[in-house]
């Protein structure tokens, strides 16, 4: 893999080829490996190692990227000639603003050398165990232990630097009986965390407790969201707190910036630094991410900005920009959202008719203005009754908007760092909404 | 490169690999857009690497690499057979493939403009042009063009002796125009929504769609949305356009035919099917009009799920899926082929990228063509709705229970197509809803649609898929079910 070292030759040769204005790459590398189990065997077991090299060059204000994966001299050169053809070739861009020079950042540890080295025997061996757990019990189990390593580096001609280095791991498991499932998610930047055989018991307690579900009819209900499920939803919401998507009209929040929008016990900041979150302390162009409070006290009090939307709008850039050019302009991707302090048990003993749902499944945009989105209850839910969890429930497509649902919130426990498959990892609470629009039901 | 790909399979032969297989991945992508009247994306990017999937003792390993040295090569296939033999310490039996013999072949998709030989600055020209004329109907207030052009240079080696050289040239187009008023957003795609359309062909695509003359149209319908009324909630019978008509195929039919799926391995992700194996030839999937083939041959079309071989270098085929409303046919891998006691795979693995192992996909699953154009079919309805272009999607992780949204819609009252509805949904559930279609139309209303952006597996890949379909009607299906109380 890519050090610092090596990432700034591969720039001084970009620098020696480029006859551009202005000349920025965006150097990494990944080393991942990913063992991945169902029906009680380990059936796909991969790994990779790549690099990239993209080179972006702008000219009388124009600007185009080009990318490569190979980092010999004429590879190199033909990136830089062909970023530098593709600028030269569109009308010029008046918002397009000179590269910014160098840049200090905070620095985040968030490298574990452990995990970058993980090796197959040690991702099987754990494997065996879960698989072990699901057969004491006759279930059949399936699931994802991979663990990685990566390296962004973004120069620029202007004398931007910036580098980091993280780990990846994750565990993931499904656990299967003939009429119902259990799942249980975990990631961290140390496999050491993961917990595994805690999420396969968790998964396996799961699947037991939903065996044989009853049909529930659809309708509004309380329901106990856990956080994977409340992270999957609002996974959904957050792009429409970049600046440009406002300025464009494609986000919800048009018209509703500085407004109440969600109820008083709604407080989301983005934060990068926060010790449950991941990635680089710079954004796409290499501006420093600041830490935003994006909603106070239910008040949508601030966006994010890239440098270009901050000038188009008159605002201050936040950090958050995508690597130019693009479309989409910027979005916060480290959401810390403030939760409360209640446990899942309390909401659970708290409601006398409602479900709990462990996590959701391709959840889409019905509306884009009204938030609405749909999706489905996936692998355990439950229905309560008189503050238990009796017993499990086929599951149910939901049409619910998110806005209306952050003015139902009831209760919140402390936020944690979430996993999900829909959205980008956040650290969010489980929450008890009322009035969630469960829709119709389908057969399992 | 072959000498590369033949040293991989050396190595991991030597180092007592059962099988092992190699692709070797070259692709290269240029991606144009405009928004507003501006470029917006402008890129280039190639990746070239080599994979090298093996069995050893009993089980799977695959490893990947961008460095194309002999070390490094050496080193990854050594990785991959290592990789298997940790498999193999959570193994219950040892894997085995369906027969696939020896193939020596060069194939090229047909192109006829080559999408790289079209200058850039043509391109955008067009695309602004496109951009430009949509801004010119009032009240649009983001109007969004690209063009996706994709070169796949591949060669697939086996320790069966199979080498395989495939060429694939791809290209999509489209745009979108928005309008935001009062508290909504609508949104018109041309020809379709994930990007527009795309296929196994040159520019002489982008040229067919007429992007130009069809923008000012999107635009004013995209507006009128705006003062459309909403679509009604209740059961109505609805026609469906031939787009929407295959994203339908894609997520209630396409998906869950995948034998992975059925057998269980992407439980933990993309979900499993009710289409269990005692189904197989025995249940009425559809009404007796309703015919569904996979098929990855030329003779169907540059669909994105046209091949000559598949990534286990077997054969491109043409398999019923469902004949006359009975379901005939998964899709199969050499080991999900072999799984069911089938004799042979009928090809349909594919991989991403060089970095990715191949997984079943779907080739171009497509709705045969039956009778009669579409006004006829309109003609034919007395009260219903008419709805086209794909605006949310969703199915649940057996593939039962779907929901669909739309860009636009159309009231039918007796036989005429009347007022604009906007935000149109409708779902249920997938066999009722295939047995309620009483009518598709002709093959001159058929269209082979691309979607570019279908996901699965672990790590996740993304895979261009086919799915070719003429509008269709459905009875007594529940419509405005993304809005109702």
């Amino acid at each position: 893999m890519l050090n610092r070292q090596r990432a700034e030759d591969v720039f001084r040769k970009v620098l020696k080829w480029s006859t551009a204005d202005e000349t920025e790459a965006m150097v990494g590398s990944t080393v991942y490996s990913l063992t991945r189990f169902a029906n009680n065997t380990i059936h796909q077991n991969v790994a990779e190692e790549g690099s990239y090299l993209s080179v972006r060059a702008v000219v009388e204000q124009r600007t185009a990227r080009a990318t490569t994966n190979k980092f010999d001299e004429n590879s190199i050169r033909e990136a830089c000639e062909r970023a530098l053809v593709l600028a030269r070739l569109q009308p010029p861009d008046p918002d397009l603003l000179p590269m910014p020079g160098p840049q200090t950042y905070r620095s985040l540890d968030r490298f574990d050398e452990e995990t970058a080295r993980l090796s197959p025997q040690a991702r099987a061996e754990t494997v065996r165990t879960v698989i072990a757990r699901a057969e004491k019990d006759h279930l059949t189990a399936a699931g994802v232990f991979s663990s990685g390593a990566s390296v962004t580096a973004l120069f620029n001609s202007r004398g931007l630097r910036a580098f980091h280095e993280e780990t990846t791991s994750e565990f993931s498991v499904t656990m299967l009986d003939s009429s119902s499932s259990g799942w249980a998610k975990k990631t961290s930047h140390h496999w050491s965390e993961l917990e595994p055989e805690a999420l396969g018991d968790r998964a396996a307690r799961k699947a037991i407790e939903s065996r044989e579900p009853r049909e529930v009819p659809p309708g509004k209900y309380t329901v106990i969201l856990e956080p994977a499920a409340v992270l999957d939803l609002l996974g959904f919401l957050f792009m429409d707190f970049g600046g440009l998507a406002v300025h464009e009209k494609r986000s919800c929040l048009t018209g509703r910036v500085g407004s109440k929008v969600f109820a008083d016990n709604i407080n989301v900041r983005d934060d990068v630094y926060h010790p449950m979150q991941g990635g680089p302390p710079f954004d796409g162009e290499g501006a420093p991410r600041k830490r935003v409070a994006l909603v106070e006290k239910g008040v949508v009090t601030h966006l994010v900005y890239s440098r270009q939307t901050a000038r188009k709008v008159g605002a201050k850039a936040t950090g958050h920009g995508f690597p130019l050019p693009n479309e989409v302009g910027e979005a916060p991707m480290n959401i810390v959202f403030a939760g409360g302090k209640s446990s899942l048990e309390q909401m659970v003993s708290s409601t006398e008719r409602g479900l709990l749902v462990t996590r959701l499944w391709y959840i889409r945009e019905v509306d884009p203005y009204q938030k609405i989105l749909t999706g489905m209850t996936r692998d355990g839910t439950f229905w309560v009754e008189n503050g238990e969890a009796r017993y499990g429930v086929r599951n149910f497509r939901f049409n619910q908007s998110v806005i209306e649902m952050l003015r139902q919130v009831e209760m919140m426990t402390p936020p944690q760092r979430t996993a999900g498959e829909e959205s980008f990892e956040m650290v969010v609470p489980a929450m008890k909404v009322r009035e969630f629009n469960l829709s119709s039901l389908t057969k399992f | 490169m072959k000498d590369l790909a033949r040293a991989a399979l050396d190595t991991a032969i030597a180092r007592k690999a059962s099988y092992a297989d190699v692709r070797v991945m070259d692709i290269r992508q240029r991606y144009l857009s405009t928004k507003n009247g501006q470029p917006s994306q402008v890129r280039e990017s190639r990746s070239f690497g080599l994979g090298i999937r093996v069995i050893a003792d009993g089980a799977w390993g695959f490893a990947a690499t961008d460095e194309l040295s002999r070390a490094a090569i050496d080193a990854t296939a050594a990785q991959a057979v290592d990789i298997a033999r940790a498999s193999a310490l959570c193994k219950k039996e040892d894997v085995r493939l369906a027969p696939e013999g020896k193939i020596v072949d060069r194939w090229e998709s047909h192109c006829e403009i080559d999408p790289f030989t079209v200058p850039v600055s043509a391109c955008l020209d067009l695309l602004l042009k496109v951009d430009a004329e949509m801004r010119k109907v009032q009240g649009i207030t983001l109007a969004e063009t690209s063009m996706d052009f994709r070169r796949i240079d591949q060669l697939f080696l086996s320790s069966a002796g199979s080498e395989i050289h495939q060429l694939k040239t791809q290209t999509g187009a489209g745009f979108v125009a928005s309008s935001f008023a009062g508290n909504e957003i609508q949104r018109r795609s041309y020809p379709n929504s994930f990007g527009g359309q795309h296929q196994i062909r040159g520019y002489e695509l982008v040229e067919e769609l007429d992007l130009l003359g069809h923008a000012p149209q999107i635009a004013e319908e995209c507006v009128a949305l705006l003062r459309a009324e909403q679509c009604p909630s209740g059961e109505k019978d609805i026609i469906l356009g031939s787009s929407q008509v295959g994203l339908q195929i894609h997520e209630s039919i396409g998906h869950p035919i995948e034998l992975d799926r059925v057998l269980g391995t992407e439980a933990n992700f993309a979900g499993m099917s009710f289409l269990t194996l005692e189904k197989l030839g025995t249940l009425k999937y559809a009404s007796p009009l309703v015919n569904v083939v996979a098929d990855a041959t030329v003779a169907h079309g540059p669909g994105l799920g046209t091949f000559a071989y598949d990534d286990e270098g077997v054969p491109a085929q043409s398999t019923p899926i469902i004949r006359d409303g009975l379901f005939a046919g998964y899709l199969t891998s050499r080991e999900t082929a072999a799984a069911i006691n089938q004799p042979r795979s009928n090809g349909t693995m594919r991989a991403e990228a060089w970095n990715r192992i191949p997984l079943i996909r779907m080739t171009n699953v497509s709705l045969l063509p039956g009778k009669g154009k579409l006004a006829d079919l309109i003609a034919s309805t007395d009260d219903g709705i008419y709805m086209e272009t794909n605006r949310s999607w969703s199915i649940d992780d057996r593939r039962y229970n779907f929901q669909f949204g739309t860009e636009i819609g159309w009231e039918i009252k007796g036989g005429k197509k009347t007022r604009m509805l906007k935000n149109p949904s409708y779902g249920g559930i997938t066999t009722e809803f295939w047995n309620s279609c009483d009518a598709i139309c002709a093959p001159e209303e058929w269209t082979l649609w691309g979607t570019p952006n279908c996901g699965k597996g672990q790590p996740m890949q993304t895979m261009g898929t086919g799915h070719g379909a003429s509008p269709a009607r459905f009875r007594n299906v529940k419509v405005g079910v993304a809005y109702s109380e």
